[in-house]
């Protein structure tokens, strides 16, 4: 813990939200038993979920604090890509976590994404699922053979630099962050691919720590053959434009 | 330089290395003829070796699902005990 308590950087943590009325609740809770000594903040980008997550997070804001959880909602669906750019927006950290809500990316690993950007100075680091100590918990033979197919293609075709390209839960520097993502274009986990591609094309220092992926909801990754398509045209696309 | 000219610049040097060795017959030219086969069979080869390798090691986490099954139980205790609405 030396290296947070010498920490004096603040970090925003930009969770989208649609329908995540309990597990936004169980999130900031193990955010906050896992960053004691880091002076971060939450912006959680609701996209106008009817099951009343607003409501939670403006419970959670009385517990915690309005300063430390913020809820920037937006009226309806508006897309993932543009949810990050809204949440950051309102970031006032010099340092952006992002992360998924359904508890897929567990808070306990972002001590290490601090500690390894502390480390080397990283503009980036990213999560990844495909190494020695990460892994993926809930996932059929069909879901890790497309996974890994995927990954072979990209990697032989994009050179990224990166093990695992569609995981999102990643640490950006704030104005690395904002000249990344306003290049981006792709929807869905292209987009994930797209921002780290560019990222490694703009001669960013990408470092990557290892994480965990528990999949709990049944069929939430399952991969239709319209994903398949999407995925191939977006590597196509990058392919060309980066 | 767009990653897609990196790559059509490998495959030109490699058909130009191709028909200098058609030009020069190094090696006999049935076989050279055919070396194009062979490098896109290699292709295909290398793509699902290491498709299986990553299928064969593919890492997998299931203690993490129990731990988060005991850390969410953790959660609604406390988040309950202060009131937060965590009702399914």
């Amino acid at each position: 813990m030396e290296e947070t308590n010498k920490n004096k950087n603040k970090y925003s943590i930009i969770i989208p939200t649609y329908n995540e009325r309990l597990n936004i609740a169980l999130i900031v809770y193990l955010i906050f038993k896992h960053l004691r000594d880091v002076d971060f903040e939450i912006i959680v980008v609701d996209d106008g979920s009817p099951d009343g997550t607003q409501e939670v997070v403006k419970q959670l804001q009385q517990l915690y604090g309005e300063d430390r959880i913020l809820l920037r909602p937006r009226p309806k669906k508006l897309g993932l890509g543009t949810a990050y750019i809204h949440g950051l927006k309102h970031a006032s950290g010099s340092f952006v976590v992002i992360m998924d809500a359904d508890l897929s990316h567990h808070p306990k690993y972002l001590p290490s994404f601090i500690k390894k950007q502390l480390e080397t100075g990283a503009s980036i680091v990213t999560g990844t699922r495909y190494v020695r100590s990460g892994g993926v918990h809930g996932w059929n033979l069909m879901r890790k053979l497309t996974s890994r197919g995927a990954n072979v293609l990209a990697q032989t075709l994009l050179w990224p630099g990166v093990s695992d390209l569609t995981g999102s839960f990643r640490l950006y520097k704030k104005s690395v962050l904002e000249d990344v993502i306003s290049s981006c274009v792709s929807k869905g986990y292209v987009f994930q691919m797209e921002m780290i591609v560019r990222a490694c094309r703009k001669g960013y220092h990408i470092e990557e720590v290892p994480i965990t992926f528990v999949d709990r909801v049944f069929g939430s990754s399952k991969l239709g053959g319209s994903e398949i398509v999407e995925y191939l045209k977006g590597l196509l696309y990058l392919l060309i434009t980066t | 330089m767009k990653h897609v000219v990196k790559i059509l610049t490998l495959l030109v040097a490699i058909t130009a290395l191709w028909f200098g060795l058609l030009q020069t017959s190094v090696i006999p030219r049935s076989h050279t003829w055919l070396l194009p086969i062979y490098f896109i069979v290699s292709l295909g080869c290398y793509g699902l070796l290491m498709v299986g390798i990553g299928l064969m090691y593919f890492p997998t986490c299931p203690q993490e699902a129990l731990l988060l099954q005991q850390d969410i139980k953790e959660a609604k205790e406390y988040l309950e005990r202060k009131g937060i609405d965590v009702s399914e």
